[in-house]
């Protein structure tokens, strides 16, 4: 396999872990399993699931896009495509 | 004049007088500077414009609101407007700012070989942000009419003019520098009365924390359990339990993702950047400024709500209505909204007081006649403009509030604008009219369609389609059935062909747009709807506004399947997909 296809198919983990934290945080916490979070409170009086609809999966969204940018840059000079 | 009057006319005056400034300091000279900034704008910087140009009216103004009246509910909102930069950030913008270009449709355009693309790509586009327009319009006609007490028109005028000097002159750079600027403004504003209100209600500070503490009033109660049970004791919905279905839930969240990503105002920021890692950075940014106001809208809303029953209905409940407002002694902010209409009330039992209660509440007065509701209209829209004056805040905050909500219309409608104007110069006018015209008559003809696309945005303000409200939906199905996939193919999926490319997003926009016009009525005309809008007669239960999401599947299969038994995309394309997916050797970078 040459490297750019290495290159791609790393970005494309990278992507895909990601993601599935995405979806976790908002799809799974926040909407699908809200009911069986909301019993556990968190930061005082906030419902865990109903935290996570509101505020959780928002923060979780602003670390994820942070992380991602590190790793690529990581992986940018690794495979020597970085823009410098 | 009022105090308040003082205050609002000197806010809102030297934020104006700010922009204006900038304008003149951030002129365009060429269609690069025009188009994108001349791509040499600071992730960071370029953070806060985007959260500018993505918060709009309805981010301030309603957003708040419709979580006040919706509860857990409206966290598809939140999740929806905020969880789209993920995509953004791993999935589209880098790669597009390596392909170096201007426009969106520039972009589906070469990538699919097809004119027919970008034409799509360029009707979408327009669709899409000319809608958008309209809401931030009104927004601006509503702040001004109420805070400087000027007719609805004037304050509409105003505003185009100010977009008008700052977005014909400076073209993309001069917007991206006030946005910077109106970013300050809003997020200020925002945050100021919020962090009054929760200190008021809960004694901390930051009102991320404050919805979750126990009520400042000695009674040990968390302030969620407290709006649960006021609530459900005056026949409303409890607050933190959810009303809608899981699945339409499900499907809205992802359709406003998915649309977020799409929207080219949104996706054009990612172009003014130097680098690749730039646009990585700047998607981060950007959520960080917006997250700013999005974390902070659910104290905001759950506690307008809590002070806009306890201010009214007292904390009392039937049959003793002795603490509820009495009719003669109305607070001021009270009846100035009514004059706006957007505020109703009607003594229905000539009691002299009034009650603000559910449709689900059973009690009786002292005559054993049952209690109904008496305020018959609180428009979800005036929750952030009206909470200061609720809350009893100094007048210097109430003026700082309008200024934002100005500040929020302004960014939003100078980001469409440009988006439209781009789409008729580069797309319309370079692209297919006129292949050969240089670059001083193109920044020409980008002036023309901007100060063009401002009359029209206006006209619209004025004369608002009774559908405006509706049309937000359109404008996310529009994006999220076409444009997200379209993109998105074509940076991951090298097979996607022309012929695949054209009849997925064909497809998808088709079914989306069949169904939001089958509930909504054919091109929204009143009285042609095919079904009446309510969940018992959509299918599965989704509603127009979250097929969205559907619409992109069906575009990603049709697109997939279809290039499978047609020719691979020629060569030169390939390497050009090749080519995007490594940042090194991006063009077009420049010192600032």
């Amino acid at each position: 396999m040459s490297d750019a296809q290495k290159y791609w198919q790393a970005n494309i983990r990278l992507v895909i872990g990601c993601l599935v934290v995405w979806f976790a945080v908002s799809f799974g916490a926040g909407i699908l399993f809200v009911h069986q979070l909301n019993v556990i409170k968190i930061l005082g009086g906030y419902p865990l699931g109903f935290w996570f609809a509101q505020q959780g999966s928002i923060y979780t969204f602003v670390v994820l896009i942070f992380f991602y940018a590190w790793r690529m840059g990581k992986l940018d000079r690794k495979f020597n495509v970085d823009e410098d | 004049m009022t105090n308040l009057q003082i205050w609002t006319y000197a806010v809102v005056g030297t934020t104006f007088a700010l922009y204006i400034f900038i304008a003149i300091k951030a002129r365009a000279t060429s269609t690069g500077e025009f188009y994108v900034a001349g791509k040499g704008v600071h992730p960071v910087l370029n953070g806060m414009a985007t959260g500018a140009d993505w918060m709009s009216a309805a981010s301030f103004i309603s957003m708040a609101g419709l979580i006040a009246f919706k509860g857990y509910d409206a966290s598809v909102y939140l999740m929806g407007w905020t969880g789209g930069y993920c995509l953004l950030a791993m999935l589209l913008a880098p790669y597009l700012r390596k392909y170096g270009k201007f426009t969106v449709p520039e972009f589906i355009g070469d990538r699919f070989y097809s004119q027919t693309a970008r034409v799509v790509a360029v009707i979408c586009l327009i669709v899409a942000s000319l809608t958008y327009v309209i809401g931030q319009m009104k927004g601006i006609g509503v702040a001004f009419s109420r805070f400087l007490e000027i007719p609805f028109n004037y304050g509409l005028f105003l505003g185009m003019g100010i977009v008008f000097i700052y977005a014909v002159l400076g073209g993309m750079k001069g917007v991206t520098y006030t946005q910077i600027a109106q970013y300050c403004v809003l997020i200020f504003a925002y945050t100021v009365p919020a962090i009054f209100i929760s200190l008021q209600l809960t004694g901390v500070a930051l009102p991320q924390l404050g919805l979750g503490a126990v009520m400042a009033d000695g009674s040990g109660v968390f302030l969620l359990d407290k709006m649960d049970k006021t609530l459900v004791d005056l026949g409303f919905n409890a607050y933190t339990t959810q009303k809608g279905s899981t699945l339409n839930m499900f499907l809205l969240t992802m359709s406003l993702m998915i649309g977020t990503a799409g929207l080219p105002h949104v996706i054009t920021r990612f172009f003014t950047v130097p680098k690749v890692r730039d646009a990585r950075a700047t998607a981060g940014w950007s959520l960080v400024f917006i997250a700013l106001l999005y974390t902070t809208a659910p104290g905001v809303g759950a506690m307008a709500r809590l002070n806009l029953i306890n201010t009214i209905q007292a904390d009392s409940i039937a049959p003793d209505v002795s603490q509820n407002l009495k009719i003669d002694a109305l607070p001021a902010w009270f009846t100035n909204w009514e004059k706006t209409g957007l505020l109703k009330y009607e003594d229905k039992n000539g009691d002299g007081r009034i009650q603000y209660v559910g449709k689900n509440f059973k009690g009786t007065d002292a005559n054993g006649n049952l209690i109904v509701n008496e305020m018959t209209k609180v428009d979800r829209d005036i929750m952030v403009l009206a909470n200061p004056e609720i809350a009893q805040l100094p007048n210097w905050v109430i003026a700082l509030v309008a200024a934002g909500g100005i500040a929020a219309a302004l960014s939003t409608a100078a980001g469409l604008l440009l988006a439209i104007s781009s789409a008729i110069s580069h797309d319309i006018v370079k692209g297919i009219i006129a292949k050969d015209i240089d670059d001083k008559t193109e920044l020409m003809a980008g002036r023309i369609a901007m100060a063009g696309a401002i009359v029209v945005a206006g006209y619209l303000g004025l004369h608002p389609p009774g559908f405006a409200a509706q049309v937000v939906a359109l404008a996310f199905g529009l994006a999220a059935s076409s444009i997200f996939p379209a993109l998105m193919m074509g940076i991951f999926a090298k097979r996607v062909n022309n012929t695949g490319a054209v009849l997925g997003m064909l497809s998808g926009l088709g079914t989306t747009l069949v169904y939001i016009f089958w509930f909504k009525g054919w091109f929204f005309i009143p009285g042609t709807a095919m079904a009446a809008d309510n969940a018992s007669n959509w299918v599965l239960g989704i509603s127009p506004g979250s097929f969205g999401a559907i619409g992109a599947l069906i575009n990603f299969t049709v697109a997939l399947t279809v290039s499978s038994f047609t020719a691979p995309p020629p060569e030169h394309i390939q390497h050009l997909v090749e080519d995007i997916r490594i940042p090194m050797g991006s063009k077009g970078a420049v010192e600032h």
